[in-house]
C-alpha cells in the first residue's frame, strides 16, 4: 500500500514538473499572465478614473458684486474646475456647450448680494451639458457643494438661531478614491481569467495534441491529471494577487485594512473554484478554441459586467441580479470589498465564504462526473 | 488463451443527421508473441479497433479481451499493460527527448534504467538529439521516440496505429526491423498499415474495408489463396490500354499497379497470347508487352475485395 502511494506522488510529481516545462518554455504566454495584472492596475488605476478633474467653467456673472466674488473664487479654489471663460450674454451659454469650450456654466443673477442680504434669498443657476448624464450629475454635485460650503460660511457669520449643518463622511473611502472599488474587480477578474481560462485551454491542449489518448491508456488516474494540471496555475494566481495587492498599497495609497493572510487565504479558495470551473469548461470543449470562447463569454464578460465590478448589483433588473448572484467573481469581490476596506474578519464573510465553496464542489463534482476516461 | 480476442465487435458514429458503421461484425484473435497486421485503406475502422483494444473507446456490440482482461471491465489492468502508439505523433513537443522518456517513464510506474535493454537499441539511435525538443525532430526520429515511450515500461503487447505513415522507406524498413526485434523479447505487436508492401513482414494479417474483416491469414496463405493466374499489361499509352481491357468480355479485373496493369481472366484456361492478341487488334500502335506473373498482396486484397 505505502509503495502504490509513493509510485502514486512520483507519478504526481513527474506530471507537475512536466506542466511547469510547458508553462515556463511558453515565455510569451508566461509574460503575458505575469504582467496582465500589472496592466490592467495600471489602466483603471490611471487611463480610467470615476474621479472627474480639471474641468472647464464658464461664469456668467451678472451681477459683479462681494458676494458672486466670493463665490468664483471658492470655484477657482477648487480642483475640480478651472474657470476657462466669462461670458457676457446669455446666447453664449449655448455657445460654449455646442464648441465643446465648457462642461458646466454658473449663472449669478444680478444683484445677487442685495437679494441675498434684504430677502436671505438668491438664486444661482448651474447648467451641464446631460449629454454625458454620469458626468454632468457629477459636476452638479460638485458645484452644489461648493456653494453650499461658501453659504455656510455666511451663516456662521450672520447670527441665525436654528440651523441643521449636515456633516457627510464617507467611511472606508474618505477621498473618494476609485481605486477602492476596481482592485478589487481587478483581482476577481484576473484570478478569472487565469485561472479558469488557462486552466481549461491547457487540459484542452491535450486533447487536441492527441496526447490524452497517451495518458489515458496509461496507468494515471485521470483526477491526477487534473489536479496536477491546475497547480502551477493555482501558483500564478497566487502571484498575481500577491502583485495587485502589493501595486495598490505601494502605488496606490490604499490600505490593507484586515488580515492580510485572511485575504490571502479567502483569495486562494476563489482561485480554486476558478480553476473547477476552468476544469468543468475543459470536459465541455474539443478544441482551444472552443475553450477560448467558453471562458470569454461565460466567465469573463459576466465576471466583468455582473460581479459589482463596474455596475452596482442593486441597480440592476431582477434577472441580472439572479444571474449576478450564481458568478463566483461577485461573492468574492464582496468578501474583499469586506476585508480589504473594511478591514472585517472572517465573521463577516462566513456566508460568502460558504457560497464560494458550494460552488466550487458543485464544479468539481460535475467536472469529475463529466471527466471522460475514455475518448467519447 | 489468445493474447487479443476480439469477438463480434460492432461500432457505429453517430452524427446529428447519420450514422457511419466504423465496424460492423468483427471478429479475430492474435496469438501470443505474433506480429499481427491490420492492412486496410483509410477510413477503413483501423483505427476505431485500436480504440477499442486500447480501452479508449466502448464497442456498441460484442466483447473483446486482452491478456486475458475485458477491455470494458477491467480496463484498468489493460492500461497497465500495454503500449500505445497513436497513428499521429502523441508526445509533448515542448519537452526534450530525454525529458519525454523520463515522463512516460514515471507515469508508467517505471524508470527509464529499470528497462533500458528493451529500448536499448532503438534509444541509441535518437541519444545524440536527447536535448533537443520532441517537435524539432524529424519524421522518423519522432515515431522512434514514440515507439521508446510506448516500450519504456516492458509491455506484454504492443498496439501501433500506423506506425510508418509519413516515414521515409529507410526508416521505415528500420522500424520494421525493430519491431521483429521486440517479438524476440516476448512482445505480441498488433500494427496498423495502409501499405501492402510492410504486410509480408507480420506474422499475420487481417485485410480490413469498410469496417469488415475480408480474411485473416498468414501472408503466404493469402498469396496462395489468389485463385486465378495474374498477368501484367504494359504498353505505351497506359490509360487507354485499361480502358480497352475493361472493354474485353473475357477479362474479369484489370487494375492499374505502377508500371504495369494486373488482369485476371474469367477463364482461366486462357493464355496471355490472348490478350495480347486481342490488344494488338484494338491498338495496333501501342508496343503491348504482356507476361504471367506471381501474385501479390495487394492483388489479394483487390480479389478479397471483390468478392466482398
Amino acid at each position: 500500500m505505502a509503495k502504490s502511494y509513493q509510485l502514486k506522488m512520483k507519478q504526481f510529481k513527474e506530471f507537475v514538473r512536466k506542466e511547469f516545462y510547458h508553462i515556463l518554455r511558453d515565455r510569451r504566454s508566461l509574460l503575458l499572465l505575469l504582467a496582465m495584472p500589472i496592466v490592467l492596475m495600471i489602466i483603471f488605476g490611471f487611463a480610467i478614473s470615476n474621479e472627474i478633474k480639471n474641468n472647464s467653467l464658464a461664469v456668467y456673472d451678472m451681477a459683479k458684486d462681494q458676494a458672486s466674488q466670493k463665490i468664483i473664487e471658492a470655484f477657482k479654489a477648487s480642483k475640480y474646475f478651472n474657470i476657462s471663460y466669462n461670458i457676457y450674454s446669455e446666447d453664449e451659454i449655448e455657445k460654449m456647450f455646442r464648441q465643446n469650450k465648457a462642461a458646466l456654466v454658473i449663472v449669478i443673477p444680478s444683484q445677487f448680494n442685495s437679494n441675498l442680504i434684504a430677502t436671505n434669498k438668491a438664486a444661482i443657476q448651474i447648467i451641464a451639458d446631460a449629454s454625458d448624464p454620469n458626468t454632468a450629475t457629477s459636476l452638479i454635485n460638485y458645484a452644489t457643494s461648493i456653494i453650499t460650503e461658501y453659504q455656510s460660511s455666511l451663516n456662521q457669520q450672520a447670527n441665525i438661531p436654528y440651523q441643521i449643518q449636515t456633516e457627510t463622511r464617507m467611511l472606508y473611502n474618505p477621498e473618494l478614491k476609485s481605486a477602492y472599488t476596481f482592485v478589487p474587480g481587478v483581482m476577481g477578474l484576473i484570478l478569472m481569467l487565469i485561472s479558469a481560462m488557462m486552466t481549461s485551454v491547457a487540459i484542452v491542449r491535450e486533447k487536441e495534441l492527441g496526447t490524452m489518448e497517451v495518458l489515458l491508456v496509461s496507468p494515471l488516474n485521470p483526477v491526477l491529471i487534473v489536479i496536477a494540471k491546475a497547480i502551477p496555475y493555482f501558483l500564478i494566481g497566487v502571484i498575481n494577487v500577491l502583485t495587485i495587492i502589493a501595486l495598490s498599497v505601494f502605488a496606490m495609497g490604499l490600505p490593507v485594512e484586515g488580515n492580510f493572510f485572511l485575504l490571502l487565504a479567502e483569495s486562494m479558495l476563489f482561485i480554486i473554484s476558478c480553476l473547477s470551473l476552468g476544469l468543468l469548461i475543459s470536459t465541455m470543449a474539443q478544441s482551444q478554441q472552443v475553450a477560448l470562447l467558453i471562458s470569454l463569454l461565460v466567465l469573463m464578460l459576466p465576471t466583468m459586467l455582473l460581479s459589482g465590478f463596474i455596475f452596482p448589483v442593486e441597480n440592476m433588473p431582477k434577472v441580472l441580479q439572479w444571474i449576478s448572484n450564481i458568478v463566483p467573481a461577485t461573492w468574492y469581490i464582496l468578501m474583499i470589498k469586506a476585508i480589504m476596506l473594511k478591514g472585517l474578519g472572517f465573521a463577516s464573510v462566513w456566508k460568502e465564504n460558504l457560497v464560494l465553496i458550494g460552488m466550487t464542489i458543485f464544479f468539481l463534482a460535475v467536472s469529475i462526473k463529466r471527466f471522460n476516461i475514455r475518448l467519447d | 488463451m489468445n493474447t487479443i480476442e476480439v469477438n463480434k465487435i460492432s461500432k457505429t458514429y453517430k452524427t446529428d443527421k447519420d450514422a457511419v458503421k466504423a465496424l460492423d461484425n468483427i471478429s479475430l484473435s492474435v496469438n501470443e508473441k505474433e506480429i499481427f497486421g491490420l492492412i486496410g485503406p483509410d477510413g477503413a475502422g483501423k483505427t476505431t479497433l485500436f480504440r477499442i483494444l486500447t480501452t479508449l473507446l466502448l464497442a456498441d456490440e460484442g466483447d473483446a479481451s486482452v491478456d486475458g482482461a475485458d477491455v470494458k471491465k477491467d480496463y484498468k489492468k489493460i492500461r497497465e499493460s500495454v503500449g500505445y502508439m497513436p497513428g499521429k505523433f502523441s508526445l509533448y513537443q515542448d519537452l526534450t527527448v530525454e525529458e519525454n522518456l523520463h515522463f512516460f517513464a514515471t507515469i508508467f510506474k517505471t524508470t527509464v534504467q529499470e528497462n533500458y535493454d528493451l529500448i536499448k537499441d532503438i534509444y541509441t539511435q535518437i541519444e545524440p538529439f536527447k536535448t533537443r525538443r520532441a517537435g524539432k525532430l524529424s519524421g522518423g526520429m519522432k515515431q522512434k521516440l514514440a515507439l521508446c515511450c510506448a516500450l519504456i515500461h516492458k509491455p506484454t503487447v504492443l498496439f501501433l496505429d500506423e506506425p510508418t505513415t509519413g516515414v521515409d522507406p529507410v526508416s521505415r524498413k528500420e522500424f520494421w526491423e525493430m519491431l521483429k526485434s521486440l517479438q524476440k523479447q516476448g512482445i505480441t505487436i498488433m500494427v496498423s498499415t495502409p501499405y501492402m508492401d510492410e504486410a509480408n513482414l507480420c506474422d499475420r494479417i487481417a485485410f480490413i474495408q469498410t469496417g469488415k474483416i475480408l480474411s485473416v491469414d498468414t501472408p503466404q496463405n493469402i498469396i496462395q489463396n489468389f485463385s486465378k493466374k495474374l498477368f501484367a499489361v504494359k504498353g505505351k499509352d497506359m490509360y487507354k490500354i485499361l480502358l480497352k481491357l475493361r472493354d474485353f468480355p473475357d477479362v474479369q479485373t484489370s487494375y492499374a499497379f505502377g508500371d504495369y496493369h494486373h488482369v485476371t481472366l474469367k477463364n482461366d484456361d486462357e493464355k496471355e497470347s490472348e490478350i495480347k492478341k486481342y490488344l494488338t487488334t484494338e491498338l495496333p500502335d501501342e508496343d503491348i508487352t504482356v507476361k504471367t506473373i506471381q501474385p501479390g498482396i495487394e492483388d489479394s486484397f483487390m480479389e478479397y475485395l471483390n468478392k466482398s
